[in-house]
């Protein structure tokens, strides 16, 4: 009786040792998280205003705006997505629908795609350097940092949208094909606008990835910061601008934490937005 | 089955045919590292990369062993601290957190999943280092390279650790409640073996992402070719030592360059598949 008692209290200390240990690191890390919002905050939010959006650098960045790096971050994320969508949605649409899923096929590709999501940024980039830039000559261009960015994105975009396609019930499908609907009607009129809620989120999950990235567009998109007069000259992108300003740039550090700042607040936004879209959807699965 | 008719066989063709390209994108990748790294491959022996006096690319000096041992210990420091901190917090999603708090919690931490690599880079060289300095100069360190990465991965094991417990059965949950389990007994005897592989995968993962993570290591490691005696000591990793030199580097370093993305390519793919192979297991 009194060893059981002895026990008893044993697990309890230990019990309370776990939760204090547990909330404690729960409170470090959401401690350290905050801080880092904070100082990017507060040291950004002094150097922001209208002016250093609309304007162009100038004095390596020291002075002016981001206007011209914006610009080429835009154009380097179209082109990525120009390039990465209509690859992985397809392979996505034909792995769901046309394939079953064990086939050889399907199961050669997912793992292709699964060995490329793990693969580093400074990889893509000397694999982009090497045969965008040089063996397909297009120089330090806006073209092929996009185009590097897109291979990037291939994984993410066509696993997003393949869960999205799979979470469509097969009722539709049958439905359709009771209708004797050809499956590409199925798949225009009924699939992919069931589908389309988790489409956007892998989309804008896949625009996250793209402007956060720096290591894959050092060699590929360049560095020159003038404003791009055309998709083959070179542009830097906005994390490539924090990383100059912060290292190459004495005297960079306040627009490099405007930058940031930036960068940070647009990442967020469009996160929130593909959660909302994410979420909404379960809960919209859930009530039908 | 559906009939096909010629409209569909088209789409199905056209759908082949992207599909395909997307398959290629690999293979294209490690070709072409390949075809820029054959030059030294043929020409100099493997073990020039382990026995060189040093790495002075413009001497012919090769030895890429001082920046593999700073990655890999950048890497495993920062699984040290952020493999607890990362087990703790989804504990504390799963099964300690009332549910608004847990919710919350869990939105900002793949909120911080999406930060970017330069961002923490930044952060860290302006915050980070200077304080570090202050304890022990210079303060661009092995250290300051392990907590950078540690806040890098922490989010990634955290969410893979939830998704894991998460998927853990309810029945086994509410047996080992039904039994009289202590908190903690219940999660370190049922809860923990239950997810176990997928938290591992999920670790796996994370450390495949420390090895390769270029910008915010550079931004804060002090990039001196060394090994390190201390965690003071500043360190360059593989994939900093590429984004370094490859804007001036020429032929055979260039080359060589080229190698050491093929072996970090060689490193994950590795981590990779057995992350892969256990998340099959855990679903068979």
């Amino acid at each position: 009786m009194r060893d059981n008692q002895q026990l008893h209290t044993v697990h309890r200390i230990r019990d309370r040792l776990a939760q204090c240990l547990i909330y404690s690191a729960v409170f470090l890390v959401g401690a350290v998280f905050i801080w880092i919002l904070a100082d990017l905050a507060r040291g950004g939010i002094m150097h922001l205003s209208w002016e250093f959006i609309t304007e162009s650098p100038r004095d390596a960045g020291r002075a002016g705006g981001i206007a011209s790096i914006l610009i080429s971050t835009l154009l380097i994320l179209c082109v990525a997505l120009i390039a990465a969508v209509p690859l992985a949605w397809s392979t996505a649409i034909l792995l769901v629908e046309c394939m079953p899923a064990a086939s050889s096929f399907g199961k050669t590709v997912r793992f292709s795609l699964h060995v490329l999501a793990g693969v580093p940024s400074i990889v893509f980039g000397l694999f982009g350097n090497a045969f965008f830039s040089i063996y397909l000559g297009l120089g330090f261009s806006i073209l092929s940092g996009g185009l590097t960015l897109a291979c990037m994105l291939l994984p993410i975009l066509t696993s997003t949208a393949e869960a999205g396609l799979r979470a469509v019930p097969d009722t539709y499908r049958l439905s359709a094909s009771a209708l004797g609907m050809t499956r590409t009607a199925t798949l225009i009129h009924l699939i992919l606008p069931a589908a389309a809620p988790a489409l956007a989120a892998g989309l804008l999950l896949g625009i996250g990835r793209a402007l956060a990235e720096t290591a894959a567009l050092l060699f590929t998109s360049g560095y020159v910061e003038r404003m791009p007069g055309s998709l083959l000259d070179s542009g830097r992108a906005l994390a490539l601008h924090i990383f100059d300003l912060s290292m190459n740039v004495p005297g960079g550090d306040m627009p490099a934490y405007a930058s940031a700042l930036v960068l940070v607040t647009l990442l967020l936004c469009i996160n929130i937005l593909a959660m909302k879209l994410a979420y909404g959807l379960q809960r919209w699965r859930i009530m039908t | 089955m559906f009939r096909l008719i010629p409209t569909d066989r088209l789409l199905i063709a056209i759908l082949r045919i992207f599909a395909v390209n997307t398959v290629l994108v690999l293979l294209l990748i490690l070709a072409f590292l390949l075809l820029e790294s054959w030059p030294v491959l043929m020409q100099l022996s493997l073990t020039r990369f382990v026995t060189d006096t040093s790495w002075h690319p413009l001497e012919g000096a090769y030895n890429l062993m001082p920046m593999l041992a700073g990655t890999l210990l950048a890497s495993m420091g920062a699984l040290l601290l952020a493999v607890p901190l990362g087990m703790s917090s989804a504990l504390f999603i799963v099964f300690y957190a009332p549910s608004h708090l847990a919710t919350l919690y869990k939105r900002l931490i793949e909120l911080l999943a999406g930060i970017p690599s330069v961002v923490f880079g930044f952060w860290g060289l302006t915050t980070l280092v200077p304080l570090i300095n202050q304890w022990h100069p210079p303060g661009a360190s092995l250290l300051a390279a392990i907590l950078v990465l540690t806040l890098m991965v922490l989010p990634l094991i955290t969410l893979t650790a939830y998704t894991a417990l998460a998927a853990v059965p309810d029945e086994l949950i509410h047996n080992a409640a039904a039994l009289g389990l202590s908190r903690w007994g219940m999660i370190s005897g049922v809860a923990l073996p239950a997810a176990g592989s997928g938290i591992t995968a999920g670790i796996i993962l994370a450390a495949a992402r420390a090895l390769g993570e270029t910008m915010a290591v550079l931004m804060v490691a002090g990039n001196v070719v060394q090994y390190p005696e201390t965690v003071f000591d500043p360190i360059r990793t593989l994939a900093a030592n590429i984004a370094l030199e490859m804007a001036y580097a020429m032929g055979d370093h260039r080359a060589v360059l080229f190698v050491s993305g093929l072996l970090l390519l060689l490193l994950v793919m590795v981590l990779s598949s057995i992350a892969g192979f256990l998340e099959k297991q855990r679903h068979a």
